[in-house]
């Protein structure tokens, strides 16, 4: 069969053979190119810091042993090789610390994911029904604290909720409090930070799936008996969920292994896994540990993310 | 004007002066800052009724439309349904129903829940729900794609759901926006009849705005034609057409040729017109225009005769030479264009296959037409 279609084909085709080759090559490259920056910097990286984990902790330069290289050639590598183990891992399930801080961890970032939705969902919406001509304005406006530094807006914070800070003398001087409110290093410093900082992160992809939605959805749910806040959450918040999931990702994910806003809001009480990573790190300078720490992170976030995303590419299946 | 009346027969309650108006408009005017939109327009519309507005887009006829289904308040006036007004009252508890230009299916819904869910607003109990959902998917032909999200449908389809779903709760009245604008033309024509079918089936009053004269001309009982937030004329099609009753209905229903003149002689039924070029015709019904004014005979191409030969009986026969034929297969279309300069268009119905003696370009031919052929207006 192959042999008979090959025959038959016309010479011009096989002339033309490298050029289609070529072309096959360009479109692929936009693909390549992608896959091979995914290759570098993610892919590579993790290999390193996962080889990391699984070495020991020592007094050199890199702090861990052993180093694989090849100085004493091929066997040296795999006698290099053999040395690495799990004992890290093993050792994060004997300390509580480690459980404890990531299970912290989960709950200030689920905690504070619910927040920013629940004010960025407002924002977003105003910004959808605003009128267009000013929608650019009010866009700029959610992007505009990005050009000052994200650590310097921090700080503010410490300004705004320390017991002698803005926010005290306003409330006192207003005669609504009685004596400071103790904010600063607590959770709740923790939440007003991480909502604060994300929540550009939350309000762009609420935006983006608000402002494409069909305003007359919600006028033919309410001509067909449906009173505004019923249309809301029957119309307008389902049809807004992939904006709400693209939004809960990008300020859930960072908010888990964050490191800053703990550190400087939270005080030293607060044990979250991006500064107990910090403390392994440079504290302890047991690189090994805080690769484990960092790759069990990763798996924790990845995994589930993964399954939703397989999901929902099977709901969408079934949706064709 | 007896002959003129609606195409179902025995139903003409704006003839009727007994007839209990079911929508009224009453000296309704609606602003969006400075642009009038709507500009005390009175209007009355009877139950059962198919009624159409029709007219170019920003002529006020989609405001009127969402004014009814409470989406607008009116700056002035009221609107009135079945003696009630609606003012006030927001659009979930007004009992119409309105079929969106867009459709506005709820994309995230399956056929079924689209139709079932002004039911629920109702608080009907489920298996009444699924009984008349089944009736509406058998209604507009759709039992198979009851499962069917939106976005699985074709453009014809959706259209169907979206009537089904604007009469699932019965609605008094029944609003549609451009219903068949999106759809191609021959699907358009076929969907007209099904309305017309749906309407007399269900027993609703329908109110429908169209840009399509053809649509209004096909379907509706009684349409009124809008310009500029004003209601120019409310007629049967019939009427619309035949006896228009100004210059801008007349030209915007059908072609139509205008000769303009003064009011020279009067007998006793007809009236003979000099237009600026000295070209005089005789023409009837323009009893109550006074000598001397200015007025205009309007008459559709189809009552001018094309002959090569100055016909002898005759009462109007202009002169002139062919300046366009078009060949439309039932029906040739001249363009004549008058020794006087106007232009006239006159088709002829190709009754028969072949024609002795065919005009073409550049031919002299004569113009003629009855004096009761056309209308006369003043404004």
């Amino acid at each position: 069969m192959t042999n008979i279609a090959a025959a038959a084909s016309p010479p011009a085709e096989t002339a033309a053979l490298p050029t289609r080759l070529a072309k096959g090559f360009v479109d692929r490259l936009v693909i390549i190119v992608p896959y091979l920056w995914l290759l570098f910097f993610f892919l590579v990286p993790f290999i390193i810091v996962f080889k990391i984990s699984l070495s020991q902790t020592a007094i050199s330069m890199p702090p861990y042993t052993p180093v694989l290289d090849f100085s004493e050639g091929i066997s040296g590598f795999f006698a290099g090789f053999r040395e690495l183990n799990f004992d890290n891992y093993t050792w994060l399930t004997q300390d509580a610390l480690y459980f404890n801080a990531y299970v912290t961890s989960l709950i200030i970032a689920a905690i504070s994911t619910l927040l920013t939705l629940i004010v960025g969902y407002p924002i977003a919406y105003g910004m959808a029904r605003a009128p267009a001509t000013i929608r650019p304005t009010l866009l700029m406006l959610v992007i505009l604290p990005f050009w000052t530094s994200f650590l310097i807006r921090v700080y503010a914070w410490i300004g705004i909720l320390k017991p002698e800070g803005l926010l005290n003398q306003v409330l006192l001087s207003l005669h609504l409090i009685s004596q400071p409110l103790v904010i600063l290093n607590t959770y709740t410093a923790i939440f007003i930070g991480i909502v604060y900082s994300y929540l550009p992160f939350m309000v762009l992809p609420l935006y983006s799936s608000l402002e494409k939605m069909d305003y007359s959805l919600i006028e033919a749910a309410q001509d067909l008996g449906c009173p505004p806040t019923g249309a809301f959450w029957k119309i307008t918040f389902p049809l807004s969920l992939p904006g709400v999931i693209a939004g809960c990702l990008l300020v859930f994910i960072p908010a888990v292994g964050e490191f800053v806003i703990p550190d400087l809001l939270g005080g030293s009480q607060t044990l979250m896994i991006g500064k107990t990573l910090w403390n392994e790190f440079f504290a302890n300078r047991d690189w090994p540990v805080s690769s484990a720490v960092a790759v069990i992170l990763l798996l924790v976030l990845t995994v589930p993310i993964m399954f939703f995303q397989q999901a929902q590419a099977k709901a969408q299946e079934q949706g064709k | 004007m007896k002959s003129l009346g609606s195409i179902r027969r025995d139903f003409a309650p704006w003839n009727d002066p007994n007839a209990k108006p079911y929508i009224q408009f009453d000296k309704v005017t609606k602003k969006f800052g400075d642009f009038t939109a709507v500009n005390n327009l009175s209007l009355t519309i009877f139950e059962r009724e198919f009624f159409a507005l029709l007219g170019a887009s920003g002529c006020g006829k989609s405001t009127l439309l969402r004014m009814l289904a409470g989406f607008e308040e009116p700056t002035a006036g009221r609107i009135l349904l079945d003696g009630q007004d609606l003012r006030g009252i927001p659009p979930y508890k007004r009992p119409v129903n309105m079929m969106f230009q867009s459709y506005a299916l709820f994309p995230h819904m399956t056929v079924e829940k689209n139709i079932a869910f002004g039911l629920k607003q109702e608080g009907m109990p489920a298996a009444d729900i699924e009984k008349r959902v089944a009736e509406m998917l058998r209604l507009v032909k759709l039992e198979q794609f009851a499962k069917r999200k939106p976005h699985q449908l074709s453009g014809g389809q959706r259209q169907r759901v979206a009537l089904a779903r604007s009469v699932a709760k019965r609605p008094k009245v029944l609003l549609l926006d451009e219903p068949l604008g999106a759809l191609d033309k021959k699907l358009r024509e076929e969907t007209q009849f099904e309305l017309m079918d749906l309407q007399q089936e269900l027993g609703l009053t329908f109110v429908v705005v169209t840009h399509d004269q053809e649509e209004a001309m096909t379907m509706a009982d009684r349409i009124a034609i809008m310009d500029k937030g004003e209601v120019m004329q409310v007629a049967t099609p019939a009427e619309i057409y035949e006896a228009p009753t100004s210059r801008f209905v007349a030209h915007f229903v059908g072609n139509v040729n205008m000769f303009e003149g003064k009011v020279a002689e009067r007998a006793a039924n007809t009236t003979r017109i000099t237009g600026a070029t000295g070209a005089q015709i005789v023409v009837e019904n323009a009893a109550d225009t006074a000598m001397g004014a200015d007025i205009v005979f309007a008459i559709r191409p189809e009552k001018i005769r094309v002959s090569s030969k100055k016909p002898a009986d005759a009462v109007n026969a202009l002169e002139g030479e062919v300046y366009d034929v078009a060949y439309l297969g039932d029906m040739t279309v001249f363009h004549i264009k008058l020794d006087d300069g106007q232009m006239v268009r006159a088709s002829a119905m190709n009754a028969s296959r072949v024609t002795e003696d065919p005009l073409t370009w550049n031919d002299r031919a004569w113009v003629s037409f009855r004096p009761d052929a056309g209308v006369v207006l003043t404004r």
